[in-house]
């Protein structure tokens, strides 16, 4: 068996409530194939976003190790992790979680003005600006360009999400209940979306959704309950 | 690259940034303008404060005087003649100066300074300080000596011909007619009046004038006897305060000076003789100028007179050999900065016990000391301010860090570092200051160059004057602009900006990304 682009082995994580350790994760592994689309289904407080932040390496396990091409990843210097974040991973969060007081151009650009400092950014802005249009253009916002998140629908605003994950060519994107917070027929939009960069491009794709109709359009799905894993389904 | 754009893009969106940059600029302005006015008051009271005083003063410790000024002349000109401008002696002693104004006589204490005019005007300003110059009854480049000018001799003249002008007088000074009724113009009636000393005028010639100076009565009554309206062989320039008033003019308002005593009036001066125990000498003088300062403490306390005719009252004069007594010499120098080397060299040459060397500072030490101290005092009280706004901006700054909370989440998963997410917020305060101390310069430049129209405006809205030019003789609010000065003030308000965000910018930095983006 080929070693997966990215494993989460034998995963502990707790929060702290006050004097409390509250166990989110007890033991969970997770794996993703270059190219496939896992999707991570559960109820809330199941600890599915916490898996997907600690994959993400937002966070860092209590026990265990997320492995990246077989490396583990997320013992490494914050720095590095930071890196990785930026040129590894695409993230999509539920809320969008754009930038308010950005353009959707500029915020589309935020993770290459994260990249790069000012003294290289700027000779090549140009070149950034047009890279930007591109990805606009491929998630169908480039009427948008000039606009601030507020003046954006919701189905408007995931998509560019999704354009400010994919421009920084990342080699797996997280998901975190994309379509959680739209309507169904723009939650199928941006599934279609979605789907169709997994095919075209062969973007790994790790999605967590409580909605399993969303989650049956994965390759793969894993299930979770209360902090453990419940099973892993193939899709047929 | 984003932190700059996120920092400016704060700077233009977030209101509350404006409030800091308010409390920046607000600082700053009030800073720049404090200390250019205070600049432009110290440099003027500097000025002021020099004055009538030399850059360097030889002073004998006694009033009496020690002999042969040439002598020590030539000293100084030995041990610092390269640096000496000018040099000249003079006589300083305590005294009584009397006149009469509306019928009564008016004794005031006095610092009766024996001078010879052009050397006085070698060694600082002194034409600068006569009326007579000031109000261009005198050509501007002729040197001052104590001839009266012809206004003075004409108000002399009319005076002692008074008899017969009283009666001939044909109504031809209206104003004198009409309102001879009102007090304004009995005042007025009264200070015409020249004090005639009683050593000259032959009218009066009260008990008690057997004065012991023999000089003067001799002179005065071959003075009487040639021509009456002669001045005496004493002149004098008198201290505009000594002999004016102020009153608010009934009919405008407005405060006004009165003058008792005019140019070619007569008055007399009394101060002691070199004898021992030291005897009263009087001194009929007739007074050439006014002089006008714009220090109080010297235009109420200084009189000049002729340095000769006091040296012969006061018998300072050395009967066989002529030679004449002085109590001071005053130099001026080509570089003031090198007066301290010049005391020292003439303090070891001159026996202390005689001579106290000072430069104008020496003498002036307190008075410009506490000048220097009020706006040292008043700077740390200013900077004060800024550090209020420094606080302000601290505590919008943790506002800001915590509506962000979100963003720096959002920024931290796309890769920002936690210093990189710090200097986001250091580059904003950093901002903060620079546009605050911009805008606060400007402000304040603009107010020091236009505060003599504000000050204007301010009197009008009010309606009492802000600045009173009577209390600080300046006609106009001094100020000096020092371009250090504004650099300082503007990186010190921009440095306290800056270190007011690194609380704040820390602790967005330390925010958890998972924990941060949670919040919703």
């Amino acid at each position: 068996m080929p070693t997966p682009q990215i494993s989460a082995v034998s995963i502990q994580k707790s929060y702290r409530k006050g004097e409390l350790k509250v166990p989110v994760l007890k033991g969970v592994n997770a794996t993703a194939n270059k190219g496939e689309f896992l999707s991570i289904i559960g109820q809330s407080g199941s600890g599915k976003s916490t898996l997907l932040h600690l994959m993400g390496l937002l966070d860092s396990p209590d026990v265990g190790e997320v492995r990246l091409e077989g490396q583990r990843v997320d013992n490494l210097p914050s720095k590095t992790r930071d890196e990785l974040r930026n040129r590894v991973f695409g993230f999509i969060f539920q809320f969008y979680h754009l930038l308010p007081e950005l353009t959707l151009q500029e915020n589309v650009l935020t993770p290459l003005m994260i990249r790069h400092p000012i003294w290289t950014y700027w000779p090549r802005r140009k070149h950034y600006r047009e890279m930007a249009l591109e990805i606009i253009d491929q998630v169908g916002l480039s009427h948008r360009l000039k606009h601030r998140p507020s003046e954006l629908s919701g189905g408007e605003m995931q998509r560019a999400a999704i354009a400010r994950a994919l421009i920084a060519q990342p080699e797996i994107l997280l998901a975190d209940e994309p379509t959680g917070n739209l309507d169904s027929e723009t939650g199928g939009e941006i599934m279609d979306l979605l789907h169709r960069l997994n095919e075209e491009q062969q973007l790994t794709i790790i999605m967590v959704t409580h909605d399993e109709s969303v989650a049956a359009s994965a390759h793969r799905t894993i299930r979770l309950a209360q902090g453990q894993m419940e099973q892993v389904e193939n899709a047929a | 690259m984003y932190k700059y754009l996120l920092a400016t893009r704060y700077l233009r969106t977030r209101f509350i940034a404006l409030a800091s940059i308010i409390s920046v600029m607000l600082g700053v302005a009030t800073m720049i303008v404090v200390n250019s006015v205070m600049a432009g008051f110290s440099v003027e009271m500097k000025d002021r404060l020099h004055g009538v005083l030399a850059d360097v003063i030889i002073s004998t410790a006694s009033m009496n005087g020690v002999a042969d000024a040439h002598r020590w002349m030539d000293m100084i000109e030995n041990i610092g003649g390269d640096q000496v401008e000018g040099m000249t002696t003079s006589v300083e002693v305590y005294g009584m100066m009397t006149f009469k104004y509306a019928n009564e006589p008016i004794t005031r204490p006095i610092t009766l300074v024996g001078i010879e005019p052009r050397g006085k005007a070698s060694v600082g300003p002194l034409k600068e300080y006569l009326g007579s110059y000031q109000d261009g009854l005198r050509d501007p480049n002729s040197d001052p000596n104590w001839e009266l000018t012809d206004e003075a001799k004409e108000y002399r003249e009319n005076w002692v011909f008074r008899g017969s002008w009283e009666e001939t007088a044909e109504p031809n000074w209206p104003e004198f007619e009409e309102t001879s009724e009102s007090t304004t113009t009995t005042e007025q009636t009264d200070s015409e009046t020249p004090n005639f000393a009683e050593g000259t005028s032959p009218a009066v010639t009260p008990p008690g004038n057997e004065i012991e100076n023999p000089f003067l009565v001799e002179d005065a009554k071959q003075q009487t006897e040639t021509d009456p309206t002669a001045p005496h062989k004493g002149r004098a320039y008198i201290g505009h305060g000594l002999i004016s008033y102020q009153m608010t003019d009934p009919k405008t308002g407005e405060v006004v000076d009165r003058l008792m005593v005019r140019p070619g009036d007569d008055i007399q001066l009394s101060t002691v003789n070199t004898a021992m125990p030291p005897g009263p000498v009087s001194l009929g003088v007739t007074v050439v100028d006014i002089l006008k300062t714009g220090m109080s403490e010297y235009d109420s306390n200084l009189v000049y007179c002729n340095l000769d005719y006091l040296q012969d009252v006061r018998g300072m004069v050395h009967p066989g050999t002529n030679v004449r007594d002085f109590t001071t010499i005053q130099i001026k120098l080509k570089d003031y900065s090198q007066a301290g080397e010049l005391v020292k060299k003439l303090k070891a040459a001159f026996p202390p016990d005689m001579f106290i060397v000072q430069t104008w500072e020496d003498k002036q030490g307190p008075l410009l000391a506490a000048v220097e101290m009020e706006s040292a005092i008043l700077n740390v009280l200013l900077f004060l301010i800024i550090a209020v706004a420094g606080f302000g901006i601290l505590a919008i700054f943790f506002m800001i860090v915590v509506e962000k909370t979100r963003d720096i989440g959002i920024m931290k998963a796309l890769g920002a570092s936690a210093s990189g997410i710090m200097s986001i917020f250091l580059s904003y305060g950093l901002a903060l200051g620079i546009v605050g101390s911009g805008v606060g310069v400007a402000l304040g430049l603009l107010f020091v160059s236009y505060i003599n129209e504000i000050e204007t405006g301010l009197s009008w809205i009010t309606g009492r004057p802000v600045f009173n030019e009577d209390i600080y003789y300046f006609s106009e609010i001094p100020t000096m602009v020092s371009p250090w000065m504004v650099f300082w003030v503007a990186l010190g308000a921009t440095t306290i900006a800056v270190l007011a965000s690194i609380l704040p910018a820390r602790r967005a930095a330390k925010l958890h990304p998972v924990q941060s983006l949670r919040y919703e």
